[in-house]
């Protein structure tokens, strides 16, 4: 959620820089006020909850599913404190942080080969990339676990036999976000001018130097942008952990998930929230400033 | 001026080094033949440019020579190896691109020094020899900047220093200063001329603007349609156009068709119909039908009707315009198609300040005037150069 909020800023930032600034111009002037709905709007639904959650997280559990509001910082100290808490965090990060490695492996080059390459297909291309998100998450997440099956034609004649490990998880992960990297990346591609990689072989640079001086350097901002854009629901995932892990595999999303709804402990579900939150922040810290150190150069 | 560089092209045309040669080379872009059987020697340190209308083959010629299209057919020859299959980045030649194509991302310092990086020179040496480049495209104090906060001809500038510093064996210039208004790249085109003198690279320079490319070059190969019309020095090529083409495209040029009636001593009579008969020099067989042109210099206006004699037509005043130090009239000849005539005001009929539209006027001009273009077109075409 963090990354939608700042992602606006930062576009109208680069805008501002593009265009010259004028004094008094003609442009109508809105009021302020025009945006108190969205304002209200974000204040009750968006803060709201994570009011809740951390009021939750600092309060005590006092039986089945209930409540006694306090000051109390012991859930954080519980998770910091618990193996298999830290194990589901490191887990989760070395999932997210794999899965997000292997999108842009996997990711990369078929932008590449859309923008440079393709012209009457290029959008048709993209749209059938993107296809699969328009059908539901669960569904589809369904449908993989069909294609990973232990009786299926992966494992019984490839003999990858990969359902209800980590393999599995990985797959669907990176299935499930690939378009999502796609776009931001696939449109710094299709911005991209070839003749700079012309000018940079014409100075004597070879092929791959040319590619990873000039277009990759200039295209990193919508690679780390993608990156981050599949990185950031990863590292929440509860879903594709649940079907394809089995169980045998855990996120911090499932045991915030089976600490709610199962453990009935809901201050400490609101403080594993609060802590993934916490450690998702810093990614996204690191991006702002990437992102506002790039934009000087408008790449 | 003119003088000079055609010494100067006459002393490169003498000198045995070929820098680039075409020999019969073709390139097809699917069903388009871009440049067709073309053959070219470029002289060593001459500053020669292809010249043409958008599409004519002079930017495909100029990307095969830098490596970024191979030919079909024919050979291509730098330094006098044959470089088919030889990448860009293992020519000797450098290239200045027509958007600059600056690294966006890299200091201007840095752009300019990127080839000499590629080669593994010290960062110490190349920064210095950036910064003399720089120098030499007179843009200093900008070392740090980035691209996008130069103004478009301080960008030009960094463009051919990145390319110079490189000191290639050809300079390959694609419509460089295309993007910049009229006054810069006056002050641009000076510049360049007087780069090229001071490091003495062959520079190939692909335009459509005849203006520039008259100007600067030593040699000029007017292009169209994939092959060279005419390969000359610029006076030569204003003078002496070879074909139709060369001498529509170059300046302006009346065109008058005509069948030729007399042909003796280098010297011919072409009765253009109506009761104009043009008389000019040159060999042509008695007969055929031909086309001849004159530039609208080389003709005058007098008031009064024609006295029948050749080399004087008498036509109708359209239009009647004061270009500054010059009159410029457009007139209709009894055959329907227009001319026109532009005469310095000085040595102009002073009676040419009273006529108006709708006036009869006789265009005369002298025998030096017409150039024999070949053959004259089958269909009857609108003669307004």
């Amino acid at each position: 959620m963090t990354i939608a909020g700042g992602e606006p800023a930062a576009a109208a930032t680069a805008v501002d820089q593009g265009a010259p600034r004028r004094g008094r111009g003609f442009a109508p002037r809105y009021p302020g006020w025009l945006t108190l709905p969205s304002l209200l709007y974000y204040a009750i639904f968006f803060l709201g909850p994570m009011a809740i959650l951390a009021v939750f997280s600092v309060s005590i559990q006092s039986g089945f599913g209930s409540v006694t509001y306090a000051f109390d910082a012991s859930q954080f100290s519980q998770i910091f404190h618990s193996d298999l808490y830290i194990k589901v965090f490191w887990h989760t990060l070395i999932m997210a942080t794999g899965g997000s490695l292997l999108t842009i492996a996997i990711g990369y080059p078929v932008c590449y080969w859309m923008a440079r390459y393709l012209t009457t297909y290029k959008m048709l291309a993209l749209l059938l990339l993107v296809v699969p998100f328009w059908t539901s998450f669960l569904i589809r997440t369904y449908a993989l676990k069909i294609i990973l099956d232990p009786n299926g034609y992966l494992a019984k004649d490839l003999g990858f036999n990969a359902l209800y490990t980590w393999k599995a998880v990985g797959i669907g992960l990176v299935y499930n976000y690939l378009p999502l990297f796609i776009l931001p990346v696939f449109a710094s591609l299709e911005r991209m001018d070839w003749t700079l990689v012309e000018a940079a072989t014409d100075l004597g640079a070879r092929p791959f130097k040319a590619f990873w001086e000039i277009t990759l350097r200039l295209t990193l901002p919508g690679v780390v942008t993608g990156a981050l854009l599949v990185f950031i629901p990863m590292s929440g995932e509860y879903i594709i952990p649940n079907i394809l892990g089995g169980g045998n595999f855990e996120f911090v999303g499932n045991a915030i998930g089976d600490t709610f709804s199962g453990a009935q402990n809901w201050p400490f579900g609101s403080a594993l929230s609060i802590a993934l939150m916490a450690a998702l922040s810093i990614f996204v810290i690191v991006y702002i400033l990437f992102a506002t150190r790039e934009e000087q150069f408008g790449a | 001026m003119t003088q000079a560089t055609a010494d100067h092209a006459s002393a490169a045309v003498t000198s045995e080094e070929i820098d680039v040669e075409f020999r019969a080379v073709t390139k097809r872009f699917g069903s388009l033949t871009a440049v067709s059987s073309v053959n070219l020697r470029v002289h060593k340190g001459e500053f020669l440019s292809l010249l043409g209308p958008s599409g004519c083959g002079k930017t495909t010629s100029l990307r095969m020579i830098a490596g970024f299209e191979q030919p079909d057919e024919g050979e291509l020859l730098i330094g006098g190896r044959d470089v088919s299959g030889v990448p860009p980045y293992k020519r000797d030649v450098n290239t200045v691109f027509q958007q600059y194509a600056l690294f966006p991302h890299m200091s201007i310092l840095d752009n300019v020094a990127y080839g000499l990086k590629q080669r593994r020179v010290s960062k110490k040496e190349r920064h210095q020899q950036a910064a003399e480049a720089l120098e030499l495209v007179r843009l200093v104090g900008r070392d740090t900047h980035r691209p996008s906060m130069l103004s478009g001809g301080q960008q030009q500038r960094v463009a051919l220093a990145r390319a110079l510093v490189m000191n290639p064996r050809v300079l390959l210039l694609d419509e460089p200063l295309g993007a910049l208004d009229l006054k810069l790249r006056k002050e641009m085109q000076i510049e360049l001329k007087r780069i090229q003198d001071q490091v003495g690279i062959t520079f190939i320079y692909v335009t459509h603007d005849q203006e520039e490319a008259l100007s600067m070059s030593d040699r000029v190969a007017v292009m169209s349609n994939g092959v060279i019309e005419q390969l000359d020095e610029p006076r030569a090529i204003y003078d002496r156009p070879l074909t139709p083409f060369v001498a529509d495209f170059i300046g302006d040029m009346n065109f008058i068709d005509g069948q030729v009636v007399e042909a003796a001593d280098g010297g011919f009579a072409v009765d253009a119909g109506q009761g104009v008969v043009v008389r000019g020099r040159g060999d042509v067989a008695r007969g055929r039908r031909v086309r001849v042109g004159i530039r609208p210099e080389r003709m005058a206006a007098h008031p009064g009707g024609g006295d029948g004699r050749a080399n004087s037509a008498p036509s109708e005043v359209v239009t009647k315009m004061y270009l500054g130090d010059q009159v410029q009239i457009v007139a209709r000849l009894a055959s329907g198609s227009e001319v026109i005539v532009r005469e310095q005001r000085t040595s102009a009929d002073p009676a040419l300040d009273t006529i108006n539209p709708g006036d009869q006027v006789a265009i005369t001009w002298d025998e030096a005037a017409p150039h024999l273009l070949g053959d004259a077109p089958h269909a009857v075409e609108k003669e307004t150069p």
